[in-house]
């Protein structure tokens, strides 16, 4: 009998969604500013990837206060705990219908691999894409703040990894929202706020 | 009372038409002296220098202004890197050379009477006036007669050809001088290099009377700008130099007071060097101007007016003749010469794409006596400097003049041959390169070893002319593209054209493995569903 939990708050959700169109939408947008493909067009693309990534600057700037004022930051401090069994489950228990080795609560809400990959993301990832999207916005102020002999081409790559390593984080990310308790129960969770748990 | 009142203001009324009709004549604008009414004019001249001693008569120091300008010693000092320019002393790719075509070539001059090395450069009254003065567009100066004229009668030219050249009225010409104009300006520098938009690409005769699509700042029912609106000249020397030209100019617009502005003629020099206010990305345009010179993105390609211009001219294939032993042109569908017997080959091009390079305003000519190679690589008319890292380059473009022209192979010089003349030695008429290259050689005081070969050359000529409206300026994928204009152009990261290869292949290599790692980890827990 599956039992229901209030895991994901109000805020925390239009956060998330917000979040992910505003990530996919600049994935689009940057990919296509680096020459992958052609959508919006180059100068549309570089405008809107711009607005795009003020957009997400303010949403973090509410995000960051909400984690802050809530607590909510604990839920990425990394644990070691249970991370094996989670490895285990995914490469064997998962195909066999073994219990989920990690049972959600609300002080709890992210399993231990989630919370080395959220924090990945927000230690490594993120500042990357923020520092080397930054310096490129304001390129033309590098001379005034005494980075004049900084390489574009060597900004530009790292953003471009910062890019790359996001969208493969996106991938597993969202195929890995199909593994819960039931294939669609954390993605109804993430809609409505309930997740069903063993 | 009030009678009297109305009769003052009644016959007030009618006379006041009467007091203006006293010197009724309209008042010129524009210019505080009517030519027309000196007396000095009023005579008829039997030449050029009559006329010029005339305006002197007036304009005391103008024939001296003009004495200590390129337009009249036809000679550039250039104190970058010393050497000895001028037309007089380069070389080009087009008709190669001045010195033993005098004659010919100084139809351009602001003179009389260069026909040799002998030219009086002192006198004053050798100064041409009207060449940049006349405002009625009958002053002419043929080629063949030194700069001077047709006077009196009618002159058959070339002697012997049965076409006859008008002679001109100088005392009307002189009586109309004004401002200097494109049609002035136009007559020698739209037909650099021997005709209409042959030489420069961005400078021929469309220009006279263009509209906005092909110069934006000349359009005449527009801005109607004349070529001394930017080449703002005083004292007669016009500012704007093609052997010391402005790649980069940090001194932002002109303003009134303020000492060593610098060339006038630049596009800051107005425009400043933030220019985009209004356009949506206006910050980042404006930072555009840091690498790319103004030239770049609004002039997006030359020779728009509906006049070629020549792009290649092959000198190594003239000579030939026709069955009956005579000189022959072969014509493209619209009328141009690609091929003239006393010429060579040519290849035309309008609405020309230029080609890009990092330019830093220095140019260093191969001259006569430099020793050039014939290798794989062609021989450099002209070096332009200029590189990503010197702070003082901009991506400029370019038209590049290639061509194959003559040259010694024993002494490994550029060679400087008499074309012009109806002589015996001159090529155009004899078709000689042996003679043709003696004479001028010996006029120009170079030695010749009397072997003869042709040698690849390119010359590159900065674009600035044919300025388009804004909304014709470049677009960003015409750079932002793999492909783009700028493939070449090295030392600048240009998102959508640069990618490290590496990184985009391991990045797109583990996307996909990531892909099909979730995809196979999916398919399987179906397949496993299904089992249980």
């Amino acid at each position: 009998m599956a039992e229901r939990i209030y895991i994901f708050k109000k805020f925390e959700r239009f956060w998330h969604w917000s979040q992910a169109a505003l990530i996919i939408f600049l994935m689009l947008t940057g990919f296509e500013i680096h020459g992958a493909y052609g959508n919006f067009g180059f100068e549309r693309a570089v405008d809107y990837h711009t607005t795009a990534a003020w957009t997400l600057v303010g949403l973090w700037v509410f995000a960051i206060f909400w984690h802050f004022t809530t607590g909510e930051w604990k839920q990425y401090i990394p644990t070691t705990e249970k991370v094996v069994a989670m490895m285990k489950f995914y490469l064997s228990g998962i195909f066999k219908h073994a219990p989920h080795p990690f049972r959600q609560t609300t002080l709890r809400k992210h399993n231990p691999l989630q919370r080395l990959a959220y924090l990945g993301v927000l230690l490594f990832i993120s500042p990357l894409i923020w520092i080397t999207g930054w310096l490129y916005l304001f390129y033309d102020q590098w001379a005034a703040w005494g980075l004049g002999n900084l390489d574009l081409a060597l900004v530009a790559t790292g953003h471009v990894i910062g890019a790359f390593l996001m969208l493969l984080f996106f991938i597993a990310h969202v195929y890995l929202t199909t593994a819960g308790h039931t294939p669609t129960s954390h993605i109804k969770a993430m809609i409505t706020g309930w997740e069903e748990v063993d | 009372m009030l009678r009297k009142r109305l009769v003052v203001a009644l016959t007030t009324l009618l006379l006041v038409p009467f007091a203006v009709g006293a010197n009724d004549a309209p008042v010129k604008l524009g210019t505080t002296a009517d030519h027309t009414k000196f007396k000095e004019l009023q005579q008829e001249f039997k030449s050029g220098p009559e006329v010029t001693k005339a305006c002197l008569s007036c304009h005391t120091e103008a024939a001296r202004q003009v004495h200590r300008t390129k337009h009249w010693t036809w000679e550039f000092m250039n104190p970058e890197n010393k050497q000895r320019l001028g037309k007089k002393n380069v070389i080009n790719n087009f008709c190669i050379s001045v010195p033993s075509n005098y004659a010919a070539c100084t139809a351009c001059h602001v003179g009389y009477g260069w026909k040799d090395g002998n030219f009086d450069f002192a006198k004053e009254e050798n100064v041409d006036c009207l060449v940049c003065h006349d405002t009625t567009g009958l002053y002419q100066k043929p080629p063949g007669l030194a700069g001077n004229p047709v006077v009196g009668a009618p002159l058959e030219l070339p002697p012997g050809s049965g076409k006859f050249i008008k002679p001109v009225d100088l005392a009307k010409v002189a009586q109309k001088v004004g401002k200097t104009s494109r049609d002035t300006c136009g007559a020698c520098h739209f037909r650099g290099g021997g005709g209409d938009g042959v030489k420069h690409g961005d400078m021929d005769t469309s220009l006279a009377a263009p509209d906005g699509e092909v110069d934006i700042h000349m359009d005449a029912t527009g801005l109607d700008f004349t070529c001394g609106t930017c080449h703002k000249t005083s004292s007669h020397d016009v500012p704007g130099s093609r052997y010391t030209p402005t790649a980069q100019d940090k001194g932002g617009a002109h303003i009134r007071g303020k000492d060593k502005q610098g060339n006038p003629a630049t596009c800051v020099a107005c425009h400043s060097n933030t220019p985009h206010k209004e356009a949506r990305q206006a910050a980042r345009l404006n930072h555009h101007a840091n690498k790319v010179a103004c030239q770049t993105c609004h002039i997006p390609e030359f020779a728009r007016g509906g006049v070629p211009t020549k792009m290649v001219w092959d000198w190594s294939t003239a000579g030939k003749l026709d069955k009956d032993g005579k000189q022959f042109t072969i014509k493209d569908e619209k009328g141009h010469d690609i091929y003239a017997s006393h010429k060579g080959d040519f290849v035309l091009g309008e609405n020309v794409k230029p080609e890009y390079r990092w330019f830093n305003g220095e140019i260093t000519y191969t001259l006569l006596g430099d020793k050039i190679e014939k290798g794989d690589k062609p021989t450099q008319i002209n070096r332009i400097g200029g590189s990503p890292t010197d702070g003082k380059s901009l991506i400029w473009p370019m038209k590049i003049m290639r061509g194959k022209q003559p040259y010694d192979p024993v002494n490994q010089t550029l060679v400087t041959p008499h074309t012009a003349g109806n002589d015996d030695t001159g090529f155009w008429k004899n078709l000689d390169w042996e003679k043709a290259i003696e004479t001028g050689m010996r006029t120009s005081g170079a030695p010749f070893s009397g072997k003869v070969d042709f040698v690849e050359t390119e010359m590159y000529w900065p674009t600035t002319h044919m300025v388009a409206a804004k909304d014709k300026a470049l677009g960003c994928t015409e750079c932002h593209a793999r492909d783009g204009r700028l493939a070449g152009v090295a030392g600048v990261y240009l998102p959508g054209r640069d990618a490290n290869p590496l990184i985009d292949k391991a990045g797109w290599a583990l996307a996909l493995l990531t892909l099909l790692g979730v995809l196979g980890h999916g398919f399987i827990r179906i397949i496993a569903a299904k089992k249980h």
